[in-house]
């Protein structure tokens, strides 16, 4: 099945969701359902492009290796040496993460774009919202893949030690959710223009800055490379998440309809 | 500049304004303002350059705040504008404030500039470094006018206005976000930065020197009020130039298919 057929099947799954009553005979259900609704489209996109995903095998074939070749690129530019890559771990490990989204996010516009798989979307008569909820649902599941074989890479090959596992798993989740919104959204900015590869990183690597500063502290933190309070940064990490998730959710409908 | 006639046009349209507005960028008022300008400017430079008498601790170095505050004030101004117009397009539809935005990029991402190398260029002789990464209000400059650059780049994409005007509210949209970040990180993360504190709150300039930063200022406000409008008019005529194209072509159809 194509990404057209994909597509078209999740629009299907959203229309029959629509079409069923609004409550059961004791009303109940009546203000579950918009919630409901909501996560069901935005599980319905988001299933799409992760099955796409699965069966072009790219996160797989071609994500991780270029997460762990860009870790093996960082030990070359340090010089190979133990203690100073010790060190740059908290850093190196938010860079590869970064880069990695970029690569993810261009996959992700560059399934929407094709076979006017947008407009189907824009059809389909689910809200914005759900549709860039589930974009960015598929981009986070596939930077939570390549983060679960990142963060063993490191402590294999740099020689880190973690501290405080828990402090990493929210530093991770957080900053996933982060650059997973920023990316879907801004993949959606440049989504259908020619030069969209190379505007994309422009775009995206400035924005994702505050990721970046906050991720490196929190692993800072949760390696024990630097005395700081990791767990205030997880919380500037959540809150550039819900920031770019807000931002994301509201200006997602005018993209879709004007792009 | 006035709205040119195009060449060999098949079909005579009338030259009149198809959004209403100006047909060109000078006016009477825009005249006098860049003639006042142009006075005040020269006495803020007889002033600040002759007889403002050196810091006893910056010594010369301090002239450089008749250009430095008030091109990082009307940055963040004509960023904010854009931040303002992005929301506008977005919520409104409103072609004024779709130029308007653009018009506060183009200016805001000059004043950006300047602002981030004339910090340099002062803080060589004051901290010894063109560069302070400790700096938070220094990082946090440059990335906003990335992230501003970035905004350009989407203008420039071309293709449909409406398009291309949506493209760019987003992102100027999450640059509008980070304008408060910027202005009070130097109070947020006050113990990582060098940066002082206001300059026209702490009390310490001379009279002399407090009257020429408060006359660099208004005189920054009139050159980047004419530089608007400027600016404006001219986006203002280059989307009348499309719209009339736009007309051109369904006219010269309409032609076409009469017999």
């Amino acid at each position: 099945m194509g990404c057209d057929a994909e597509v078209w099947a999740a629009c299907e799954r959203s229309e029959q969701e629509r079409e069923r009553p609004r409550c059961d005979a004791t009303g109940s259900h009546q203000f579950a359902r918009p919630l409901r609704l909501f996560a069901g489209d935005a599980a319905a996109v988001a299933s799409k492009d992760l099955r796409i995903e699965w069966r072009a095998r790219t996160s797989l074939g071609q994500m991780l290796p270029f997460a762990v070749l860009v870790l093996v690129l960082f030990g070359f530019a340090l010089d190979a040496n133990r203690p100073t890559l010790r060190l740059a771990t908290p850093g190196l490990l938010p860079m590869t993460m970064l880069f990695v989204t970029v690569v993810t996010v261009q996959r992700s516009v560059a399934v929407e774009s094709a076979d006017g798989a947008r407009r189907m979307l824009l059809l389909s008569g689910m809200a914005p919202a759900a549709a860039f909820a589930g974009k960015a649902a598929a981009v986070a599941v596939q930077l939570l893949i390549v983060e679960a074989l990142l963060i063993p890479g490191a402590v294999l090959l740099y020689d880190a030690e973690i501290e405080s596992i828990p402090l990493v798993l929210a530093a991770c989740a957080a900053a996933t959710v982060g650059l997973a919104a920023a990316g879907s959204l801004l993949g959606a900015v440049v989504a259908g223009v020619r030069a969209h590869q190379t505007v994309l990183p422009i775009l995206l690597l400035p924005v994702s800055a505050p990721v970046l500063i906050a991720a490196t502290r929190a692993f800072a933190d949760s390696f024990g490379t630097v005395a700081v309070d990791g767990w205030s940064w997880v919380g500037l990490l959540a809150g550039f998440a819900a920031v770019n998730a807000v931002v994301g959710a509201v200006a997602y409908g005018p993209l879709l309809e004007d792009t | 500049m006035t709205l040119p006639e195009p060449e060999g046009a098949s079909v005579e349209l009338p030259v009149a304004s198809y959004l209403g507005g100006p047909a060109r960028t000078g006016s009477r008022f825009t005249r006098w303002l860049g003639l006042i300008t142009l006075a005040g400017l020269a006495v803020v430079a007889v002033l600040g350059l002759l007889a403002v008498p050196a810091d006893d601790v910056q010594g010369d170095a301090v002239r450089i705040i008749f250009v430095h505050v008030p091109s990082a004030l009307g940055a963040y101004t004509a960023l904010g504008v854009t931040a303002l117009g992005s929301v506008m397009w977005l919520w409104r539809r409103s072609v004024w404030w779709d130029v308007t935005a653009h018009a506060g990029a183009e200016i805001g991402v000059l004043l950006c500039g300047l602002t981030l190398v004339t910090g340099m260029l002062w803080g060589r002789p004051t901290w010894g470094t063109y560069w302070e990464w400790g700096d938070v209000r220094l990082v946090t400059t440059l990335i906003l006018f990335l992230v501003m650059v970035g905004y350009l780049s989407v203008r420039a994409l071309g293709g449909d206005a409406d398009s291309v005007a949506t493209r760019a509210a987003v992102v100027g949209l999450l640059g509008g976000i980070n304008i408060p970040i910027v202005n009070r990180s130097v109070n947020w993360w006050a113990n990582r930065t060098l940066h002082q504190q206001s300059s026209l709150t702490d009390g310490k300039l001379e009279d002399l020197t407090l009257f020429t930063l408060f006359l660099a200022l208004v005189v920054a406000a009139m050159a980047i009020l004419w530089m608007m409008v400027h600016r404006f008019r001219i986006g203002w005529l280059e989307r009348q130039l499309q719209a009339r194209d736009l007309e051109r072509a369904l006219a010269d159809r309409r032609a076409e298919a009469r017999p």
